[in-house]
């Protein structure tokens, strides 16, 4: 049993947890759920003992007799990986690229005195193979893996030992939702078998309904509700939980556009990349990303487009925004030929809005440089130009005097915001939102797709929405194209798609979403 | 990893033929005479002429590159003009002192840099590592002929344990060789140890901000394991690069140092060269420092895929 009393913590003054009253029960999943910032990992670092530097902390972490803030850092490393294991978010970056997975899962045992050598490279072979990866040599490398399978070996790691309590924090957020539902399974047995604790920290309610036992909502650093998972999702006593759960099934209030003539069409395209040479003088070698895909997207319409990390939907973005020349088919936009040499004039028709509100812009630049940016297309820029950033920002409800500022002072739906500014500014027929709502909490992602809605409407906008997250595309778009190794495999009206799948693997992706089970909501609430 | 290393042994025999041709070009295509250029503006049409037949300057282009490109690859550099010896005699007497000196001077820079540099990054913010950071900040400052002196005066005149300057060749003793270059070692060793630290200090700071260092220290390894055991090959790459242009830059660019110890090294070779308007040491030496630069990186390269294994596959 491992009990959190009255844990609270500040890093260099500014409080960031209060009064965290947690117990994680033996042999249960304990779902800790929340948005960022919410003090959710904070909340995990301080039970590991591994909080930055400048942490206050107060309370206790109860692990049998122990209180964890009290003992020494040598006495901490003996429990770490031993008596609590970690798992992290972010499995691409999580293990060291120049040591050998097994090298790195026998680390654990070694650094405790578990084992020898030898023995610790066959006790990891073991558990490697525990976490479904038994046919992996313990030579490779990280990145030689996928995503799913480096963190399965980074639970390989953390379950080494045979730990009472498994942290994971936000252990499937990177990951395609087909390797979400494994890693989960996985976990699920994992915490059946061996009888330890699991601690799920993530922001997806439908996550830890399918899950958790128990489950605890934090906002601001405190544990605004908590109760076992199915009363807590019927009940919903806090207005917080509510809210929270009103947005992550937000349904922005859209009509279909009456759809008109077409503006773009894509016709066979193909997209290959040039791959490594297979011999010192031999020509480099092909891989199809975009395999003859053909469109075709209407005047005032959305067009969703869905699939798994590496099926080729960034590569065709690039392709519809002419910014790589394709090696097959056609693509058409406002009848003239997409490609490197597509006119600028015209150019400006399309717009883009891509996923990272932090990468995506030039630090050094205004908001008003970065919003008017897109004039340079323009064969006479206006001279009106603050009038127009500052029509274009509040059309996104951003306030116009923002204009003089930089980017850093605004948060990250803020920056969509703006990002969809500069989008709108030529006035265009056409904006491809790249993963645009993805790195947002549901909050902050309900706002902005109802912005999206809204704009659609006021402007007569047709988008492409391109997303992994199958339910934000039901939300948003008309008809939907679900694609696959550079392929379209379904296509057709959303609504049908969803109810009525027609490729397996279409089935597959809306089998694999997590959902929370209607019978525990309450009427109205699902809109 | 032998692919790798075979492949970029391919570019670098590519590399040297082109640095080849461009030597060849600059010193001997480019208009004036080189005959003219060597004997001065003085000279008289006779000698110039007996020159050009010496130099060989009357065949045709392609011969005279193919001739020289030949003579280098069976270790004829040419006679050299002002000292009427072979080129290759008086480069290897030079390297003998020049090679040692730079390796010495490396080694000293590395073995003082990345200790040091792991010590500032594993106390970031501590006293130790803001002095760490003042002195290399002064170490890249001072001039080092400055400290050159600076070290003659207080280990050579004043403590008497070393000689001023001077090399007595190696035939007299290994001991003794060392010990004359180990001042000019210190003297050239501190402005890049000085570098070499920071660079490994801030390279080391961010490995230990990586996701795999929080990985380790959630398995219980402590702070100290985590750096030793994750960090320090991560961080070894910007180092390694470093490292190899120091090496470049060690073996040729000490001439103000070697001027300081008087010691007979490759840089003030190529000095004299210049100033004697020996075209024959100077395109020969230029051709040997440019192999040993491209040498130097190939090794880095190869190390480099020693070091991280995502390079190891042929690009």
């Amino acid at each position: 049993m491992i009990g959190l009393e009255s844990l609270s913590l500040s890093i260099h003054g500014t409080p960031i947890l209060r009064d965290i009253d947690l117990s994680i029960a033996p042999g249960k999943v304990t779902g800790l759920v929340g948005e960022s910032g919410s003090g959710k990992s904070m909340t995990a670092l301080a039970i590991m003992g591994l909080l930055p530097n400048g942490s206050d902390v107060s309370g206790a972490v109860r692990l049998g007799d122990e209180n964890l803030l009290n003992v020494s850092e040598r006495r901490l490393c003996d429990i770490r990986g031993n008596r609590i294991g970690m798992i992290f978010q972010e499995p691409m970056t999580a293990l060291n690229p120049v040591k050998t997975i097994g090298d790195q899962v026998a680390e654990t045992l070694l650094i405790h005195g578990r084992a020898e050598r030898r023995e610790a490279r066959r006790i990891a072979g073991e558990k490697l193979a525990r976490v479904g990866l038994g046919h992996m040599p313990l030579t490779r490398f990280p990145h030689e893996l996928s995503g799913g399978q480096r963190q399965r070996v980074a639970i390989a790691m953390a379950i080494a030992l045979h730990p009472e309590l498994l942290i994971a924090d936000e252990p499937t957020t990177a990951l395609d939702v087909t390797t979400q539902a494994q890693i989960l399974d996985l976990l699920n047995e994992i915490v059946d078998e061996e009888g330890m604790s699991l601690l799920l920290i993530t922001h997806d309610l439908a996550v830890v309904a399918g899950m958790a036992d128990h489950v605890a909502v934090m906002k601001e650093g405190e544990i605004v509700e908590q109760d076992a998972t199915e009363p807590l999702f019927r009940n919903m006593n806090h207005p917080y939980t509510k809210a929270l759960f009103a947005a992550s099934s937000h349904q922005p209030d859209r009509k279909p556009l009456p759809v008109t003539d077409a503006i773009l069409t894509a016709d066979a395209v193909v997209r290959d990349y040039p791959t490594a040479r297979p011999s010192l003088f031999a020509p480099p070698g092909r891989f199809r990303a975009v395999n003859e895909v053909s469109f075709t997207l209407g005047k005032g319409e959305s067009l969703g487009l869905v699939g798994e990390s590496g099926c080729g939907k960034s590569t065709l973005t690039r392709a519809i925004l002419g910014l790589d020349p394709i090696q097959g088919g056609r693509i058409t936009a406002f009848e003239r030929e997409v490609g490197p040499d597509f006119p600028n004039a015209l150019r400006a028709g399309i717009q883009v809005v891509f996923q990272d509100p932090y990468g995506s812009f030039n630090p050094r630049w205004t908001v008003e440089r970065l919003v008017s940016e897109p004039f340079h297309l323009m064969p006479s820029p206006p001279k009106d130009r603050r009038a127009r950033v500052a029509e274009a920002l509040t059309d996104v409800g951003i306030d116009p005097s923002a204009m003089d500022r930089y980017i850093h002072e605004f948060s990250g739906g803020q920056r969509q915001r703006i990002a969809i500014a500069r989008a709108l500014i030529t006035k265009p027929d056409l904006i491809v939102l790249d993963e645009a709502v993805s790195a947002l909490d549901v909050s902050v992602r309900a706002q902005v797709l109802d912005l999206i809605a809204r704009l659609q409407a006021e402007h007569g906008l047709s988008y492409i929405f391109i997303s992994h997250d199958l339910s934000v595309v039901r939300s948003i778009t008309d008809r939907v194209m679900v694609m696959r190794a550079g392929e379209i495999v379904e296509e057709g009206v959303t609504e049908t798609v969803f109810t009525d799948p027609q490729h397996d693997y279409t089935r597959t992706l809306i089998a694999a979403t997590p959902r929370i089970p209607d019978d525990w909501q309450e009427d109205g609430q699902h809109a | 990893m032998l692919r790798f290393a075979l492949t970029r042994f391919v570019s670098l025999t590519l590399s040297l033929l082109i640095a080849s041709l461009v030597i060849f070009a600059v010193i001997e295509v480019i208009p004036g005479d080189p005959a003219r250029y060597m004997l001065g503006i003085n000279a008289s049409e006779d000698a110039v002429a007996a020159l050009r037949e010496q130099l060989g300057l009357n065949d045709s282009l392609a011969l005279r590159y193919l001739d020289w490109l030949g003579g280098m690859l069976t270790g004829d550099f040419g006679l050299s003009y002002t000292y009427k010896v072979p080129v290759s005699e008086l480069v290897m007497q030079r390297l003998w002192v020049s090679l040692p000196l730079a390796l010495y001077a490396l080694a000293l820079s590395t073995l003082i840099a990345i200790p040091v540099g792991l010590i500032a990054a594993a106390r970031r913010g501590s006293a130790a590592d803001y002095s760490i950071m003042g002195a290399t900040q002064l170490g890249i400052a001072v001039p080092n002929f400055w400290f050159a002196m600076l070290l003659v005066l207080i280990f050579a005149v004043t403590l008497r344990w070393f000689s001023a300057g001077g090399f007595p060749g190696w035939d007299a003793g290994f001991w003794l060789g060392v010990k004359s270059l180990t001042l000019p070692a210190f003297a050239l060793a501190l402005p890049q140890a000085s570098i070499l630290a920071r660079v490994m200090r801030s390279a080391l700071i961010e490995t230990l901000g990586e996701d795999y260092i929080r990985t380790a220290r959630a398995k219980g390894l402590s702070r100290r394991q985590a750096t030793v055991r994750h960090a320090l090959r991560n961080a070894m790459i910007p180092v390694l690069t470093i490292i190899g242009l120091q090496f470049s830059f060690l073996l040729a660019g000490a001439i103000i140092i070697e001027n300081v110890f008087y010691l007979p090294g490759l840089g003030r070779l190529i000095f004299q060269g210049i100033t004697q308007r020996d075209l024959i040491v100077v395109e020969s030496l230029v051709m040997l420092l440019v192999f040993a630069v491209i040498l130097v990186t190939f090794l880095v390269d190869v190390a480099y895929a020693a070091v991280d294994p995502r390079l190891r596959r042929g690009r």
